[in-house]
């Protein structure tokens, strides 16, 4: 008989094609994307960011290990999904290079089991991990987290020693430079925060630019990895892993609000492209904003979230005591993001308003 | 004539959201399909169709012949069923359509004669009132074969029987799910039929044009229909090709494709003075009408990579998908799940003894490797993929939220019931969360709600009458007592409770000559 030879079936809801993305999927896209960035970091900046990497990621899968084992989730999926090393990626792209492991753990544990497991885990977290993690550290170890380096072309230019990897190493492991070398010999203060000590100094934009950290627009060699981070947004555009709205608003916000001040007074105020190109505006306009969870999900929520965020990075650009505001921007967004959703509803197919 | 839109289908519109699915039809489309032997054992599901079941009107033992009526409709919406071949009434018990439906089947053994009943044509039907092509097709169980199943003559019925007159009847021939083609076939292979049920469709719902829409990679089809239509001279029947795009053939996507317009939340087609058919619903129409044949077989296009030779066949309802499967060359080891419809909205079978029903468009054998998903279901993360695709322009992953919390109301707030269960949102989500199964559990949560609420309602209103009743009789009861009680009513010598009395009579009087409608309120009082 021919039931004899059926098969066992099985029955499941719809739909019964293979689902052609998933979550572990999207966030290996956004890896693939910073790639090309991350080795320009590494061409101008040294070897550094990958140490830093490999142990912020550590810290990251072992915090979320241990958060899954408390909470008794299953370990796999979670494990597997990509999204602590995404945390963890975008927590050393904002960091200095030179950062000692422990200022990563602890990173970490506010992005791993503060930020994303008492919220709930994978999908409630209200806060960009990475953002709070790298915020924490950022008030707790303000010193160590302005500590960067210049690019490693400008060492002579700068009269400043460059670092074997054991002198690297050493500073992260331990968080002081090795004997017969200090800060003052190996550090640079970044474009932005010389642009902010030369504007209270009431110099001329002309007159900061002068020094050979700064490039075409922003600082010389950050505005290149600027560059590949822009072509990794632009990958991420195209194969609609992210959408346009968050970069878009959030750069053009920049431009558009910087652009008047900048005619009207160039000497005082940098050229649009220059705040574009400085700090970690590309890098947070096509990746840490456009994180899914604790972002807006409507269009025009979007759309708000990403003007938002140029509007209140350039706040704290201009009026608060840090450089670079990216980070607080995007983490007043997400207190913002719910109620952005709220409002912004679209219009229902069939449904007048 | 009349204010109807000319324009519809000459300049294309954009729905929200969508998906381009690859769609596997060439592999099924065939241009002659093969007709299915009549099985030795026919299941006839009593529910076939939107609404409500049809009663069975055949007892155990007795003979029955093709076309002859073995179910009822009920009355509100419903369809009749007939026997699909000729045999005898073995029982009538609950049988497993699939996997979401066990209801009542007649069972017919088939003596292989395949003897119809008298057929009765509805000649002249040109000639012959809208209402009655209406009710014979009623008569001969004609319901929509798109998937919804909904009875065709209840369809036309409404809109007749509304302000807004018709004037454009849509037929849908663009069957956006993937592996599905069914409907290009029927086109392909009885091109004038399905345009003869155009005329007969439009002129049930006095429309004054015909558009047929299909996709726009059917060249052939639209060849074949154009010469129809040319060389019948009908000039109020055109052929519109739109984009191959899923949902397209939703109907509520097709007519915003087509005229820009969207139909109102809650209301119907019809309320644009429009109304769809699918094409082989028009086909099955114009045998009802012009043959007298009664719906009892349908093309069925079977498909997937665990059948040998996929293909399209007519079946008659009620054969085991079995035979359909081994018409095609049988299963390959490989089946993980057959599926009745397409790949998005359809629903798996139990066994492959389930029989084909009037919604079988599609029996779909998929393999381990069309289904696979290694991850399983994750949290939400909130990534809008679904929003985007969401051709209703809803946020389901706020739908999700609030009914995976029971929050309804907030659900309904965002549209739930709007959803038309396209499957969209479901095929774009990397959490792989079975969505529409949320949505639909929360739609049927909703429905159950609002009946209870209205019950609730109306008991309250019971309730409440009564206890307004019982206070006024209270009040009336205690008006009395004090008028008993009150020194002005009792100690009165006789001359003045008689002055008293005419007085009130007087009264009386007047009040009843004033309105003849309304007692006196002292009457209340003496019932009291």
């Amino acid at each position: 008989m021919s039931q004899g030879q059926t098969p066992s079936l099985q029955v499941g809801g719809a739909p019964h094609l293979p689902p052609p993305r998933s979550v572990a999927s999207i966030m290996r896209e956004v890896l693939y994307a910073l790639i090309p960035g991350i080795l320009a970091h590494v061409w101008y900046f040294g070897p550094w960011i990958l140490f830093q990497l490999l142990i912020a990621c550590t810290f990251a899968l072992l915090a979320e290990w241990a958060m899954l084992k408390l909470r008794q989730q299953p370990l796999k999926p979670f494990l597997s999904d990509y999204t602590a090393v995404v945390t963890a990626v975008l927590f050393v792209l904002c960091s200095p290079p030179l950062m000692p492991w422990w200022v990563s753990a602890i990173g970490m544990f506010f992005a791993i089991v503060i930020a994303k497991h008492l919220y709930g885990g994978l999908g409630q977290n209200r806060f960009n991990p990475a953002m709070v993690g790298y915020v924490a550290v950022l008030i707790a170890y303000p010193q160590v987290m302005t500590q960067w380096l210049p690019p490693q072309m400008l060492f002579d230019e700068l009269g400043l020693r460059s670092l074997d990897i054991g002198q690297g190493l050493w500073i992260i492991l331990t968080g002081t430079p090795p004997e017969a070398l200090t800060w003052d010999t190996i550090s640079q203060a970044t474009p932005l925060d010389t642009l902010r000590q030369g504007a209270t100094k009431n110099l001329l934009i002309n007159e900061i630019r002068v020094s050979p950290i700064f490039g075409q627009f922003g600082g010389w060699g950050w505005e290149w990895i600027a560059n590949w981070y822009f072509l990794g947004g632009l990958w991420l555009l195209y194969r609609r892993v992210i959408s346009w709205q968050v970069p878009v608003a959030a750069i053009a916000t920049v431009v558009f609000l910087t652009l008047p001040f900048f005619l009207m007074d160039p000497d005082a105020h940098p050229f649009p492209m220059q705040h574009v190109f400085s700090g970690g505006i590309v890098l947070g306009a096509f990746f840490i904003a456009t994180d899914p969870v604790s972002g807006s999900s409507t269009p025009m929520g979007k759309l708000l979230f990403g003007v938002g965020i140029g509007l209140i990075m350039l706040v704290i650009r201009r009026w608060s005591a840090y450089p670079d505001g990216v980070a607080f921007a995007v983490l007043c967004m997400n207190m913002l993001a719910p109620l952005l959703d709220r409002y912004t509803r679209p219009r229902i197919y069939g449904h007048e308003r | 004539m009349s204010d109807f839109n000319n324009d519809i289908g000459q300049q294309l519109h954009r729905f929200h959201g969508g998906l381009q699915l690859r769609h596997y039809k060439q592999i099924s489309c065939t241009e002659s399909p093969p007709f299915i032997a009549v099985p030795k054992q026919l299941v006839v599901p009593l529910q076939q169709h939107a609404g409500l079941i049809a009663e069975p009107c055949v007892e155990v033992g007795q003979r029955v012949l093709r076309g002859q009526r073995i179910a009822s409709a009920q009355s509100g919406i419903s369809a009749h069923l007939h026997a699909p071949s000729s045999g005898t009434v073995s029982a009538i018990e609950a049988r497993w359509v699939h996997h979401e439906l066990r209801c009542q089947a007649v069972i017919i053994d088939c003596d292989g004669l395949d003897e119809a009943v008298a057929l009765t044509p509805l000649n002249g039907w040109t000639q012959s009132a809208p209402e009655s092509v209406v009710s014979h097709l009623q008569a001969m169980g004609v319901v929509g074969l798109g998937g919804a199943v909904f009875p065709s003559a209840q369809k036309i019925h409404q809109s007749l029987h509304q302000e807004q007159n018709i004037h454009t009847v849509i037929l849908n021939g663009a069957e956006c799910e993937p592996y599905l083609s069914c409907d290009e076939s029927l086109m392909l292979s009885r091109p004038e039929e399905v345009i003869r049920g155009a005329q007969i469709l439009c002129h049930a719902a006095q429309a004054q044009q015909v558009i047929i829409a299909i996709e726009d990679r059917m060249t052939e089809v639209e060849k074949r229909l154009l010469q129809c239509i040319k060389t019948k001279n009908l000039s109020h029947i055109q052929v519109v090709q739109v984009p191959t795009y899923y949902p397209e053939g939703g109907e509520r996507q097709l007519i915003q494709v087509l005229t820009g317009e969207e139909v109102p939340s809650g209301g119907y087609p019809q309320d644009l003075g429009l109304v769809c058919f699918n094409v082989a619903t028009a086909q099955a129409s114009f045998k009802a009408v012009e043959h007298g044949e009664p719906l009892i077989q349908r093309l069925v296009t079977v498909t997937g990579q665990s059948v040998q030779h996929p293909g399209n066949w007519w079946a008659r309802l009620g054969t085991p998908v079995d035979d359909l499967l081994r018409a095609a060359g049988g299963l390959q080891q490989a089946v993980d799940r057959i599926v009745m419809g397409g790949p998005i909205m359809g629903r798996c079978l139990i066994d492959t003894q389930a029989p084909v029903v009037k919604a079988s468009n599609c029996i779909l054998a998929l393999s381990n490797a069309e289904v696979h998903d290694p991850q399983g279901e994750l949290p939400c993360i909130n990534c809008g993929f679904c929003v985007r695709v969401c051709p209703a322009r809803l946020l389901p992953q706020e739908l999700h939220w609030a009914v995976r919390s029971q929050q309804l109301d907030r659900a309904r707030d965002y549209g739930l019931m709007d959803c038309i269960e396209c499957g969209c949102c479901d095929q774009v989500c990397p959490s792989h969360i079975a969505l529409v199964e949320d949505y639909r559990l929360g739609k049927h949560q909703l429905r159950v709600q609002q009946q209870e609420q209205q019950r609730a309602q109306l008991a309250k209103q019971r309730y409440e009458a009564r206890q307004e009743r019982l206070q006024q009789h209270e009040a009336a009861l205690a008006a009395r007592r004090q008028v008993r009680k009150s020194p002005a009513s009792k100690p009165l010598d006789a001359k003045a409770r008689i002055a008293a009395a005419l007085a009130k009579k007087r009264q009386q009087k007047a009040a009843q000559q004033a309105t003849n409608t309304t007692p006196p309120t002292s009457s209340d009082e003496d019932r009291s």
